[in-house]
C-alpha cells in the first residue's frame, strides 16, 4: 500500500528535478554562501597565524610582548611579498580607521630592516600607533574567523576598550537609521499601493465581464513594460524641466523659479515605487474579491445593513486575504528594491538595498553587505513570521 | 419597536399589474397580480426560469419592477431601498457570512439596528432556539451541515422580527430526507412566529405541503392561485393540470355543450367532461384525468364515462398497479389501481373496460389557444 502509494509520488519528484538543481545552484547555494560570508572571514586569520596565537595570551591593555612585534613584523613583510597584506589591511582597516596606511607603510620600511634590537622599537618607530593597544585589538578582532563583527557594523554597533557591545556615537551612525528608513519607506508604499489599488481591484471586480478584461489590462500594461522604461518615464515626467513642472508652471500655480523637486529625492522613490508595486496589489485583491459572491452585500442590505455597514462588517473582513498577501507581497519587494530608488532616488532617496550594492561593488566589504542582506532577509521572514500568526499563512491567496 | 400590525383591510403584499424585463424586450415577469394575506403562507412554484424568483427579488427590492407597482401594508415600496423594507429573506445557499460565527451571524441585523449587547444576545439566544439549534452560537457557518446552515439562515432571517418573511428555494440543496423534516421545520416556525412567508419553489410536493395558498407561474404568468387542495383537485389550466400531480391529458375537440358541461371527442370516443374553459362547439381543448380516478372494471351505469381499454405495462408499485392503458387511440394513458383484493387478475395485453366519473374530468383550454 505504501509502496503502491510512494511510486507515482517519486515520480513526480523526479519531474522536479532539473527545477531543484537549478534553484539549488542558483538560489540556495548563493544564498548559503552570503550568510556565511557574513559571520565567516578567514583572510587576516589565514596571513597572520602566529601574530593572532601570540596575541592570544595578550592582556589586550599593555604593550604587547616583543615576541609578538617580531611575529607580527615578520608576517606582514611575508604577506607584502605574496600581495595578500593588502586584503588584511583593509579588513584592520574596517575595525579601526587609519590603520591601512600604518600597516602598509610600516610592512614596505620593515621589508628593508634585516636586523634590529627591538623589533618593538623599530615599529613604533615607523608609527607610533604599534605602541597603542588598540591597534592590536583591531588586528585581533579582524583576525577572528568566526565573527561578528559585521552584524555589528551592519547594527551600527561596536566594542568598547572592554570589549562590551555598545551604539555608535550618534553622528557616526548609518545603517540604523537607513534601516528605519526602509521600512518606513515600504510600510508607506505598502499603505499607499492599497488605498490606490483596493478601490482599483474593487472597481475591476464588479464590472461586467468586456470592462473588467480591459481593465485588468490596463493593469498589466505597465506590468509587462520594462522596469526601466517605466522608471525614466517618471524622470520625464516628475524632473524640474519636467511635464508635471512645466504644466504647473504654464497654468500659473507655481512660480517659474519655484519648480517642485520631485525627483532625486524621496518622492520620486516613493512615486516610481508606488506606481511599479501597484499590481502586485491589486492582483490579490482582486482574485479574492472576485470569489466573493455579491449574494453576501444582498444578504446584508436585507438584513437591514446600510452600504458602508456591509462594507466594513461583511466585504472588507472577507477581502483580507488578498489584502494580506498583497500587502506582504508589496513589503517585501520594496523593502528589498534596487533600481528605482538607485535610478531616481538622489541622495536622500536611498534605501538599504543601494547601501547593500555600494559594499558589494565600490567598497568591496562583502561581508558587511553580507551581513545586511541578512539583516533584511531576517527582516522578511520575520514579517513572514508574523503574518502566519495573526491571520495565518494558509489564509493568504495569492490569486 | 413593534411594527404597527396592519389593522387596515389592505393585503400584507401586493403585486399590482407588475412586469418585468431585464433586456428591455423579453418579459420574465407579465402582468403579474398577487396579493399575499398577514400571516399567510404563500407558495411561488413554478419550473426554473418561469420568473418566480424575480418576483422574490422584487419585493425583496434587489429588483425593480419595469412597470407597475408593489405595495406592502398598502404603500408602494417604489423608493425603498432593501434595508429598509424590513422583510427577512433566506437565500437559496443561505449566504451566511463565512467570517462569522453563528451567533456573529444572527447578531449582524440587530447590530445595525443599535439594540443594546444584552438584548442582542438575548434575541439571538431565542432565534437559535426556535430553530433548535440552542447553544450553538459559536461555531462557524463553514463548520455545520447543510441542515444547521440552513437552520441558520432562517434564523438570520428572523431574528430581527420581520412580518415578511422570503425564502428562494431555501432547501433545495438539502437530500431528500432532511428536506421534508424541514418543510415540517419551517411550517412550525411561521405558525409560531405567525410571520407572512413568501416562499419560492420548483418542488410541487414542497408546495404543497407547506402553503396556505399556492402561486403556479409559467413564463413569467401567474397561471392559477389557489390553495393546495384546490389546485389539486380544481387545475383550472391545463399548465397546472400537468405540473401538480399526475394527470392524463386527452386533447378533442367540442362536439356539445351544456352549461358547466360539454362532451369532447377525442377521437376514438366522446368524453363527458366538465366545461372549465369557455369552450364552444367546435374548439379544441384538453381533457384532464388524474390517474387514480380511474376506476377497472366499473359497475354498468354508474360512471359517466366508460371505455374499453388494453393494458399495456403493469407496474407494481406495493400500494398500487401502475396500467399503461390505450384508450380511445391513446397509447400512454395512465391508471393507477389500488392494491385492494380482486385487482390482482389483471395481466398485460388484457382487455379491459375502465371508466371515470364526469366531476373527476376537466376540459381546460388546449395549446395554441387563449
Amino acid at each position: 500500500m505504501a509502496g503502491a502509494l510512494r511510486k507515482p509520488q517519486l515520480r513526480a519528484a523526479a519531474l522536479v528535478l532539473p527545477l531543484s538543481a537549478f534553484i539549488l545552484a542558483t538560489f540556495v547555494a548563493p544564498l548559503v554562501t552570503m550568510l556565511t560570508r557574513s559571520v565567516y572571514d578567514p583572510m587576516v586569520a589565514d596571513t597572520l597565524p602566529e601574530t593572532l596565537a601570540l596575541l592570544h595570551d595578550w592582556d589586550g591593555q599593555s604593550t604587547p610582548s616583543e615576541a609578538v612585534f617580531e611575529t607580527a613584523s615578520r608576517e606582514m613583510v611575508r604577506a607584502r611579498e605574496d600581495r595578500s597584506l593588502g586584503r588584511v589591511a583593509t579588513r584592520v582597516n574596517r575595525v579601526e580607521s587609519g590603520l591601512r596606511s600604518v600597516i602598509m607603510k610600516s610592512a614596505r620600511r620593515l621589508h628593508r630592516v634585516k636586523e634590529v634590537d627591538s623589533w618593538r622599537e623599530a615599529m613604533i618607530s615607523i608609527e607610533p600607533e604599534w605602541g597603542e593597544a588598540k591597534t592590536w585589538r583591531a588586528i585581533q578582532r579582524a583576525g577572528e574567523r568566526i565573527t561578528t563583527r559585521h552584524y555589528l557594523h551592519a547594527l551600527d554597533l561596536q566594542r568598547d576598550a572592554d570589549g562590551s557591545i555598545v551604539l555608535q556615537p550618534p553622528q557616526r551612525r548609518v545603517y540604523l537609521p537607513l534601516l528605519k528608513r526602509t521600512l518606513a519607506v515600504s510600510l508607506g508604499i505598502t499603505v499607499l499601493c492599497l488605498l490606490l489599488g483596493y478601490p482599483l481591484a474593487y472597481l475591476i471586480a464588479h464590472a461586467p465581464p468586456r470592462r473588467a478584461n480591459l481593465l485588468l489590462l490596463l493593469v498589466l500594461v505597465p506590468f509587462w513594460t520594462s522596469l526601466l522604461v517605466r522608471t525614466t518615464s517618471w524622470i520625464v515626467l516628475l524632473q524640474t524641466e519636467g511635464v508635471v513642472n512645466d504644466t504647473l508652471v504654464a497654468l500659473g500655480l507655481i512660480a517659474d523659479e519655484n519648480r517642485i523637486s520631485m525627483i532625486y529625492n524621496m518622492t520620486g522613490t516613493v512615486v516610481a515605487m508606488t506606481h511599479v508595486l501597484l499590481p502586485f496589489m491589486v492582483l490579490p485583491v482582486y482574485s479574492v474579491m472576485r470569489t466573493i459572491p455579491p449574494l453576501y452585500m444582498s444578504a446584508a442590505a436585507s438584513l437591514g445593513a446600510s452600504f458602508p455597514q456591509a462594507f466594513r462588517r461583511v466585504y472588507w473582513p472577507q477581502t483580507l486575504p488578498g489584502v494580506g498577501a498583497g500587502s506582504l507581497l508589496v513589503f517585501i519587494l520594496s523593502i528589498g528594491y534596487y533600481i528605482t530608488p538607485a535610478l531616481v532616488g538622489g541622495q536622500s532617496g536611498q534605501l538599504i538595498s543601494n547601501m547593500i550594492a555600494y559594499h558589494m561593488q565600490q567598497s568591496l566589504n562583502w561581508g558587511l553587505a553580507a551581513a545586511l542582506g541578512s539583516i533584511l532577509l531576517g527582516c522578511v521572514v520575520a514579517l513572514y513570521l508574523l503574518y502566519d500568526r495573526v491571520v495565518g499563512i494558509d489564509r493568504m491567496r495569492l490569486g | 419597536m413593534e411594527p404597527p400590525v396592519n389593522s387596515s383591510n389592505h393585503p400584507h403584499v401586493e403585486f399590482e399589474h407588475v412586469s418585468k424585463s431585464y433586456d428591455g424586450r423579453t418579459l420574465v415577469v407579465r402582468d403579474l397580480n398577487l396579493s399575499v394575506a398577514e400571516g399567510e403562507f404563500l407558495t411561488l412554484l413554478g419550473p426554473s426560469g418561469s420568473g418566480k424568483t424575480t418576483c422574490l427579488m422584487m419585493l425583496a427590492g434587489f429588483e425593480a419592477p419595469t412597470s407597475g407597482a408593489i405595495r406592502i401594508d398598502g404603500r408602494s415600496v417604489h423608493d425603498l431601498p432593501p434595508r429598509k423594507r424590513d422583510i427577512g429573506v433566506v437565500f437559496q445557499n443561505y449566504a451566511l457570512f463565512p467570517h462569522m460565527t453563528v451567533g456573529g451571524n444572527l447578531a449582524f441585523p440587530l447590530e445595525v439596528r443599535g439594540l443594546d449587547p444584552e438584548q442582542i444576545r438575548e434575541r439571538v439566544r431565542r432565534a437559535l432556539e426556535l430553530v433548535r439549534l440552542g447553544g450553538m452560537e459559536d461555531r462557524r457557518p463553514g463548520k455545520l451541515s447543510g441542515g444547521q446552515q440552513q437552520r441558520v439562515a432562517i434564523a438570520r432571517a428572523l431574528v430581527f422580527e420581520p412580518r415578511l418573511v422570503l425564502m428562494d428555494e431555501p432547501l433545495g440543496a438539502l437530500d431528500r430526507r432532511l428536506r421534508e423534516e424541514m418543510q415540517f421545520e419551517v411550517r412550525r416556525i411561521q405558525r409560531t412566529l405567525g410571520v407572512t412567508v413568501v416562499y419560492v419553489t420548483h418542488d410541487q410536493q414542497e408546495a404543497m405541503a407547506m402553503s396556505d395558498r399556492v402561486a403556479v407561474f409559467e413564463e413569467g404568468r401567474v397561471e392559477q392561485v389557489a390553495p393546495p387542495e384546490i389546485l389539486y383537485e380544481e387545475p383550472e389550466r391545463q399548465f397546472v393540470a400537468r405540473f401538480i400531480g399526475d394527470n392524463n391529458i386527452l386533447y378533442g375537440s367540442v362536439v356539445g355543450v351544456d352549461g358547466d358541461f360539454c362532451r369532447v371527442d377525442v377521437g376514438g370516443g366522446i368524453v363527458k367532461a366538465f366545461r372549465i374553459a369557455p369552450s364552444r362547439l367546435g374548439d379544441r381543448v384538453a381533457i384532464a384525468i388524474r390517474p387514480e380516478r380511474v376506476s377497472l372494471a366499473p359497475k354498468p351505469g354508474v360512471y359517466h364515462n366508460e371505455f374499453d381499454a388494453r393494458v399495456e405495462d403493469i407496474l407494481f408499485l406495493g400500494d398500487h398497479l401502475r396500467l399503461r392503458l390505450t384508450v380511445c387511440g391513446h397509447s400512454d394513458f395512465i391508471a393507477k389501481i389500488p392494491n385492494i383484493v380482486g385487482h390482482g387478475a389483471v395481466l398485460e395485453g388484457d382487455q379491459v373496460r375502465i371508466g371515470w366519473l364526469l366531476t373527476d374530468c376537466r376540459s381546460l383550454e388546449a395549446p395554441g389557444q387563449e
